[in-house]
C-alpha cells in the first residue's frame, strides 16, 4: 500500500526530518504535540496537528492512547515514531498493528526482544555474534554479582536491563564499589524504567563505539549501509558522530559488517536499525545492542551514502522490496554530525531557557535543528536542540568544515557545548583518529583546569 | 558559623533528598538530586557544614537561583 497520510509521535528536529521526507514523497503529515510546544516548529509545518496533552511526556509524547487516538481521528495510515519516546516501545507498536495502523518499524516482538539487553544478548551469541562477557541472567543479589565479578575480573559494569543512552549504568573497579554500588543503580533501574532488573559484564577500558546502520526488508533482503564512528561521548551519551571509522582496517571493517548482517538476519528483523559495537584497543569487538528505529545520527550515513534514510523507513513499512541492493550501496567521502546540547559545555548542567539571538552557519552545512530566536528550550524535553552535518572529500577536510561550522554557530540566552565541541575538533588525538570514549573527560578535565 | 544558601543550578524538579536537617556533610557531597532534561543533576555541597534548613521537598519544581538548602559553615 502507498501511505496517504502519516503521523509523527515525536517533537523537535527528528519530527521536521520526517516530515520533509514525507512532503518530498507527496505524503501528508500529522503532528502532535505537548502544551509546551504549541507554535512549535514541526507543528506548524506539519499539514494537520493534534494537541495531545500536558507537557511531562509521560502524559504528551508518552501516551499511546492519545497518539493513537490522534491518528484514528486523522485518518492517518501509519506513525513514524521517530527516536527516543515511543520508537523502541513494542506494545506501542502492537497497539497500532491493533488499530489498524502501520508502524514504521520492526514487528513488535522484534523490538521487545532487542529492548530486553537480557534477551539480546541470548539471541546474538546463539547466531554466533561475538557479546561481551558478563551475567547471562539478571543479576538479582548481590553475592551473585560478587561472585561473577571475580570470574570476569575488574573492573565490571552494571547496567539496567532496560536502560538506554547512558541512564543507570554504573562501573566499578573493585568488590568494594560493588557492594557500595549495588543497590543503588537497581533502585535507579526501578525509578526510570520501573524495572530494577540489573546485568553485569565485563568493563572494556578505553573501548570505542561503533555501529552499524542495516536495512531488511518483509522479503528477507538485509543490507548494511556502513558503520558510524560514535566514540565521542559525554556521560554515555554521543555527541558527535562520524563515517568511516577512522579506527577500522579494510578486514576489520570487512568482519564487522559481516557480523552485523548476521544478527539481524537470524531476528526476523524488519526496516531500519542499528548494530552496536564495542571495540577494545586491541581490535577485539563484542555486540552491545541494537537500536531498534533511526538514529540521531542517521544523517552521517545520509551524507556518506548519498540515501534518504526516512524514505527508506517509509518504502520498506509501505511493503515495498528495499530500494538497492548491497552492491549498489556505495560509502563516499567522509560525513561528521556534532549534536547541540542546551547545557553547560564544561559541568554538562542542562540550561533550560530562552534562545534570544540564534545564528547558524553559512552553506555547505547539513543543518537539523528544532529552534529558532524565542523559543523556549523545556525543562521537560531532552537537551539535544539541533545537529550539524558535513561531508568533506577525506576526514581532515571534513574536520575543518566542522570547526567553521561550529564557528559560524551563536546561540544566545541558553548555554550549550559549542565550546567543548570546538575543543573535540582542536584535539590531537581527535585529529589523529586516535581517541576512546574517555575523549570527552579527558577535555573536560583540561577544560576545567583552564576555568573556562 | 556563617549560614550560606545552596542554589539550584538550573531549572528543573527535585528528585531525591540525600540528606536530614542536622546532617554533617564535606564538601562535594551530593545533598539534593534534581532532574532536569531527563538528566540527573546534583547539588553538591560547597563546603564541609551541617544542614540547617532545607527548603524544597521531593518532586517540587525549582528554578535555577532558587535556594534549596541553607548549610551552616
Amino acid at each position: 500500500m502507498e501511505f496517504k497520510k502519516i503521523l509523527i509521535a515525536n517533537r523537535g528536529e527528528i519530527a521536521r526530518r520526517v516530515i520533509s521526507t514525507c512532503r518530498k514523497m507527496g505524503i501528508k503529515t500529522v503532528a502532535v504535540y505537548s502544551e509546551a510546544d504549541q507554535g512549535a516548529l514541526h507543528v506548524r509545518e506539519a499539514d494537520e496537528s493534534v494537541l495531545i496533552g500536558p507537557a511531562p511526556v509521560a502524559q504528551s509524547y508518552l501516551n499511546s492512547g492519545a497518539i493513537i487516538s490522534a491518528a484514528r481521528e486523522t485518518g492517518a495510515d501509519a506513525i513514524h515514531p521517530g527516536y527516543g519516546l515511543l520508537s523502541e516501545n513494542g506494545d506501542f507498536a502492537a497497539e497500532c498493528k491493533k488499530s489498524g495502523i502501520i508502524f514504521i518499524g520492526p514487528p513488535s516482538q522484534v523490538i521487545s526482544d532487542m529492548g530486553s539487553k537480557i534477551e539480546a544478548r541470548r539471541k546474538m551469541m546463539a547466531l554466533g555474534v561475538p557479546v561481551v562477557p558478563g551475567s547471562e541472567e539478571a543479576v538479582d543479589t548481590l553475592e551473585e554479582a560478587l561472585e561473577l565479578a571475580q570470574e570476569i575480573g575488574y573492573p565490571v559494569m552494571l547496567k539496567a536491563s532496560a536502560g538506554g543512552g547512558g541512564v543507570g549504568i554504573s562501573i566499578l573497579s573493585s568488590p568494594e564499589e560493588l557492594e557500595k554500588g549495588f543497590q543503588n543503580i537497581r533502585d535507579r533501574s526501578r525509578l526510570y524504567f520501573g524495572n530494577p532488573t540489573v546485568l553485569l559484564e565485563k568493563f572494556i577500558e578505553s573501548p570505542r563505539h561503533i555501529e552499524v546502520q542495516i536495512a531488511a526488508d518483509q522479503f528477507g533482503n538485509v543490507v548494511h549501509l556502513f558503520e558510524r564512528e560514535c566514540s565521542v561521548q559525554r556521560r554515555h551519551q554521543k555527541v558527535l558522530e562520524e563515517s568511516p571509522s577512522p579506527f577500522l582496517s579494510e578486514d576489520l571493517r570487512d568482519r564487522l559488517l559481516a557480523s552485523a548482517i548476521q544478527g539481524v538476519k537470524g531476528i526476523g528483523y524488519r526496516n531500519l536499525g542499528t548494530m552496536e559495537f564495542i571495540f577494545g584497543q586491541n581490535g577485539e569487538f563484542y555486540f552491545l545492542e541494537m537500536n531498534t528505529r533511526l538514529q540521531v545520527e542517521h544523517p552521517v550515513t545520509e551524507a556518506v551514502t548519498g540515501l534518504d534514510l526516512v524514505e527508506w523507513q517509509i518504502r520498506i513499512a509501505q511493503g515495498e522490496q528495499l530500494p538497492l541492493s548491497q552492491e549498489r550501496i556505495n560509502s563516499q567521502g567522509h560525513a561528521m554530525e556534532c549534536r547541540i546540547y542546551a547545557e553547560d559545555p564544561v559541568r554538562l548542567i542542562p540550561s533550560p531557557g530562552t534562545i534570544s539571538r540564534l545564528s547558524w552557519p553559512m552553506d555547505g552545512v547539513r543543518i537539523d535543528a528544532a529552534v529558532e530566536e524565542g523559543t523556549v528550550v523545556s525543562q521537560y524535553y531532552d537537551p539535544m536542540i539541533a545537529k550539524l552535518v558535513v561531508r568533506g572529500e577525506d576526514r581532515q577536510e571534513t574536520i575543518g568544515a566542522m570547526n567553521r561550522a561550529l564557528s559560524q554557530t551563536q546561540i544566545e540566552g541558553i548555554k550549550n557545548n559549542i565550546p567543548l565541541l570546538l575543543n573535540v575538533v582542536h584535539n590531537d588525538q581527535f585529529i589523529r583518529g586516535n581517541y576512546s570514549t574517555g575523549l570527552i573527560a579527558d577535555l573536560l578535565k583540561a577544560m576545567k583546569k583552564k576555568g573556562r | 558559623m556563617a549560614l550560606i544558601e545552596v542554589k539550584a543550578e538550573t531549572t528543573g524538579m527535585v528528585w531525591k533528598i540525600g540528606v536530614k536537617l542536622g546532617d554533617r556533610v564535606s564538601e562535594d557531597d551530593t545533598m539534593i538530586t534534581m532532574e532536569s532534561m531527563k538528566m540527573e543533576v546534583p547539588l553538591l555541597a560547597p563546603e564541609d557544614g551541617t544542614v540547617k534548613e532545607i527548603l524544597v521537598k521531593e518532586e517540587d519544581p525549582i528554578s535555577e537561583g532558587d535556594v534549596a538548602i541553607i548549610l551552616e559553615v
